[in-house]
């Protein structure tokens, strides 16, 4: 058998070698050779049915950053196998149906490369066992989608959607990074299996609940819950086998196994219970009301799928309530419903991946996806239609197809949940079945939509881009494989069941010992449940030929009542109200920025300061001052504060000569020969360049800024100077260690140099010396440069672009 | 003594944030000038003032002034007078080019 490592990393691999070998082969459809990805890796995990069957499950680690513990595990259990699966099955028809529905003057490596790279990424999501690897292939999904979306990039719609797709998921993606890192410092490891085992220690742990709320926020985005929804109808602008392959089959799923797989974790809580529930039901309930008013036949599946994923979350969530009480025979009764959801999630899709491919022949034949243009394809595409019937009957939930018994079984579930007697079920659980019936009367009418107003009625022949003809076998095999398997597993229903639900429910409550599934039969006898679907059957029909007396009231709501509305209008707004408020502090003058750094220096700095009382001030140690370090300090102060009010330009350079001399006999007084030699010649030089630009400059103008602009610049001059005074009198009063200048005092004996400064500069130290003198040289090389080299018109003109 | 040349050192830092503050290039780099007074002051203070003979060890002396510091300061004397330099030239060189001498003048391209 084929190691499930291998298998996530094969699609990788062929999706490298795609390219060359379409160069090669160039008589091939390149379709040909990709479908062989999924179908052999479909067949590898078939292969372990049998023993997952009999409860083995399967762990293989390869070592990644074991230092973090962050490892390529992969974990195979029945939840895993069977979206692994669907993910192979269904990506093998969709991958043959592309074959047919893409002509090879689309850039068919493109396609094929994303594809398999979102198929890899998917595996890579079900298989790992490692929260960090799987938050890795989470956002490989979301980025694969991304491409995907936008396969026809030169339309303005596809860029719109995919791009709205990838802030929702990733939006989420990042709340899922968080929650993981919250779940490991909570546990301690980052293996989901280790995860589950220890998290009943923890419940109480202070980021329980937010590591819960993101977690769910990733998978709602994911799986296009209410009200994360609003990005799946604009991600049909993708070329329909994605529709098919990403939006109806895997991706959207992704968010449902997360909340699957973290179920052992979360679930048992009423937050995690009211949340899964609620969202997946009013999800439900939304959508459903939503397609029904859609015109493009691509748009309303995607409401409908949007409908249907909201169906299996509320499954998932009044699952999880089986786990508040642990393992008992009470419990047990409402794992029914996480088993009909793994059974749904199936059936789902069988038919919805069928639909989409309909669609897409549809649209392929005749043109137009408009459900106004459509009608009377009965006898001109009598496959499709078959086709579409089965998809369309099994998502109404009517039998002989499969969406007839997942439907029975929620209901079933949603009648019994309400007699639970925990998390308030007693007063609010009656909206469950209410809002899940509505849902389902709803689904009943968009359903005869898809059947009746596309292949019944009149032709319209003028309104059609070609004249309507059957598909070709080759398109019709993937939907027809497919409603194969819709009529299938409404006779055989166990042996989905007994083989690969009940598998998967052991991972979804690993300490339920037994009794978990039911045998699903298609006949249970006059339940209410069945009367409920008679109600739908007979309601849904009135409501369709009724259609057009009560459509208006899809018009009480304002047109621009949408989330789409909300989210263009928050995203507006987002970049609307960032400007100005980048245009308010990035004002492009120094000044400011340089205030902004005064006033930290001063505020931090200062505050610090003041705020751990650092501050001390001793003048015992001091040296005293003798009468001409007075006279050089006060003609020091008297010329720097001067400068401030010079009123020319050399009043001003000479009083900063003044300083520099200064500053040359105070090194004088405090027995630095050197330094006293070096201030002399460089304020020498500093004050005649000053001067030589003083020839080249305009005439000094007194400073003109506004009085107020002078005040604050004034405070904050004031503020630093004091910060700076307080800062250097704390450090002089806080001596810690003697100096090591001793050490230097030895320079004849250890450099042969009498001069201390000297033996620093030269041998102790000397690389400063070399350093100091590379920015010399650097400087002079810019000088130079900056004089020398003056970029004639030509090169200015470039600079200006 | 140390006190007062410290106290020195921060009225130099305030007359040259005051003069970084304004908006005349000539004066903006008169600023740093000063600044860099300032900090080797602070650095010669902060070595301690002691009395002591020079460091030469031709003197017959016990003690000497801290050398270390000194070694710093003339180092950093270059690198200062060095960066002096570049930035006279540049505003020399930004004068020539654009005509303008005011910082707030300075506005990149027009069409930027």
């Amino acid at each position: 058998m084929l190691s499930v490592n291998l298998v996530i990393i094969i699609p990788f691999l062929i999706a490298i070698i795609i390219p060359f070998i379409n160069k090669k082969l160039t008589r091939v459809h390149i379709g040909w050779i990709v479908l062989l990805v999924p179908a052999g890796l479909f067949i590898a995990l078939a292969s372990y049915i049998p023993s997952i069957a009999s409860g083995q499950t399967f762990a293989h680690t390869i070592q990644w950053i074991p230092t973090f513990g962050v490892n390529f595990t992969t974990y195979l259990d029945g939840l895993s196998l069977i979206f692994g699966l669907l993910i192979t099955g269904v990506g093998a028809l969709v991958v043959h149906y592309s074959i047919y529905y893409l002509s090879s003057k689309e850039s068919l490596n493109n396609f094929y490369i994303y594809l398999l790279l979102f198929m890899g990424a998917m595996l890579g999501v079900i298989f790992s066992d490692n929260i960090m690897v799987l938050y890795v292939f989470w956002e490989l999904t979301s980025i694969s989608s991304f491409l995907l979306i936008a396969f026809w990039y030169h339309r303005k719609r596809s860029r719109e959607g995919a791009q709205k797709s990838l802030l929702i998921t990733v939006t989420g993606g990042f709340a899922m990074l968080i929650s993981f890192i919250m779940l490991y410092v909570i546990t301690g490891t980052l293996s989901v299996r280790e995860i589950i085992g220890v998290i009943p220690d923890h419940t109480d742990h202070v980021l329980f609940i937010p590591a819960m709320l993101l977690l769910l926020l990733a998978a709602f985005t994911k799986s296009a819950q209410f009200p994360f929804h609003i990005w799946l109808p604009d991600a049909m602008e993708a070329p329909t086998p994605v529709s098919a392959y990403l939006h109806s089959a895997t991706m959207v799923k992704a968010g449902i196994y997360l909340v699957a797989r973290f179920t052992p974790v979360f679930g048992g809580d009423a937050i995690w219970f009211w949340l899964v529930t609620g969202v997946g039901i009013l999800t439900m309930f939304w959508g459903a009301f939503n397609a029904v008013k859609q015109m493009d036949l691509k748009a309303l599946l995607a409401y409908s799928t949007i409908s249907q994923l909201g169906m299996i979350m509320s499954m998932f969530g009044m699952g999880s309530a089986a786990l508040h009480n642990g393992y008992s025979t009470d419990s047990v009764i409402y794992t029914q419903a996480t088993f009909a959801a793994l059974f749904h999630l199936v059936n789902h899709s069988t038919f919805k991946g069928a639909l989409f491919m309909v669609v897409g022949i549809v649209d392929h034949e005749v043109g137009t996806r408009d459900i106004r243009k459509l009608g009377g394809l009965v006898t001109l595409m009598p496959a499709t239609f078959t086709m579409a019937a089965i998809g369309s009957f099994s998502m109404a939930g009517i039998p002989p197809f499969n969406g007839f018994l997942s439907k029975e079984m929620f209901f079933t579930v949603a009648l019994n949940i309400m007699e639970l007697n925990i998390f308030n079920l007693e007063t609010w659980g009656s909206l469950i079945p209410i809002l899940g019936w509505v849902a389902s009367v709803l689904t009943f009418v968009y359903c005869l939509i898809i059947v009746f107003k596309t292949f019944l009625g009149p032709y319209q022949e003028e309104k059609l881009e070609r004249p309507a003809h059957e598909a070709p076998v080759g398109m019709l095999t993937g939907p027809g494989v497919l409603s194969l398997f819709v009529v299938g597993i409404f006779f055989f229903p166990n042996i989905l069941g007994d083989y690969l639900l009940r598998p998967a429910m052991n991972g979804i409550f690993p300490e339920f010992v037994e009794g978990l599934g039911v045998e699903i039969h298609a006949w249970h006898g006059f339940e209410l449940e069945l009367f409920m679907t008679i109600a739908i059957v007979v309601l849904g029909t009135l409501l369709f030929v009724t259609l057009r007396y009560w459509k208006g009231i899809y018009n009480l709501f304002p047109e621009t009542w949408t989330f789409n509305t909300l989210y263009n209008f928050a995203l507006h707004q987002l970049e609307e109200k960032s400007y100005p408020v980048t245009r308010f502090y990035m004002t492009g003058f120094l000044h400011d920025y340089l205030v902004y750094i005064y006033l930290f220096f001063v505020v931090v700095i200062g505050g610090t300061l003041s705020y751990t009382g650092a501050f001390s001030f001793d003048i015992s140690d001091n040296v005293p001052i003798s009468r001409y370090e007075w006279i050089i300090v006060m003609v020091m102060m008297v010329a720097a504060v001067s400068i401030l009010f010079a009123k020319s330009r050399l009043t001003a350079i000479i009083l900063n000569g003044v300083l520099g001399y200064s500053i040359a006999v105070l090194f004088v007084l405090f027995r630095a020969p050197d330094l006293a030699l070096t201030q002399l010649v460089i304020e020498t030089v500093t004050t005649v360049l000053f001067l030589v630009c003083y020839y080249f400059l305009p005439e000094w103008k007194k400073e003109d800024a506004p009085r107020r602009s002078k005040t604050s610049n004034a405070i904050i001059s004031i503020g630093v100077g004091t910060v700076f005074t307080t800062v250097a009198l704390a450090v002089q009063n806080g001596k810690l260690f003697e100096t090591i200048s001793g050490y230097f005092e030895n320079a004849y004996e250890l450099a042969g140099g009498e001069n201390i400064v000297n033996a620093i500069l030269g041998d102790f130290r000397a690389f400063d010396t070399m350093l100091e003198v590379v920015v010399l040289v650097i400087a002079g090389i810019g000088v130079y440069t900056l004089i020398k080299l003056k970029p004639g018109k030509e090169d200015k003109n470039v600079e200006d672009q | 003594m140390e006190t007062l040349i410290t106290i020195l050192a921060g009225v130099l830092v305030t007359v040259a944030t005051y003069l970084i503050l304004s908006r005349n290039l000539i004066r903006v780099i008169l600023g740093t000038a000063i600044l860099s007074h300032a900090s080797h002051l602070l650095i010669m203070t902060m070595g301690g003032l002691k009395t002591g003979s020079v460091p030469l060890l031709g003197e017959d002396s016990e003690t000497f002034v801290d050398a270390v510091p000194q070694a710093l300061i003339l180092t950093s004397i270059v690198i200062s007078f060095a960066v002096t330099a570049l930035f006279l030239v540049l505003a020399y060189r930004t004068y020539q080019e654009t005509g303008a001498d005011k910082l707030h003048e300075l506005r990149g391209f027009k069409d930027e």
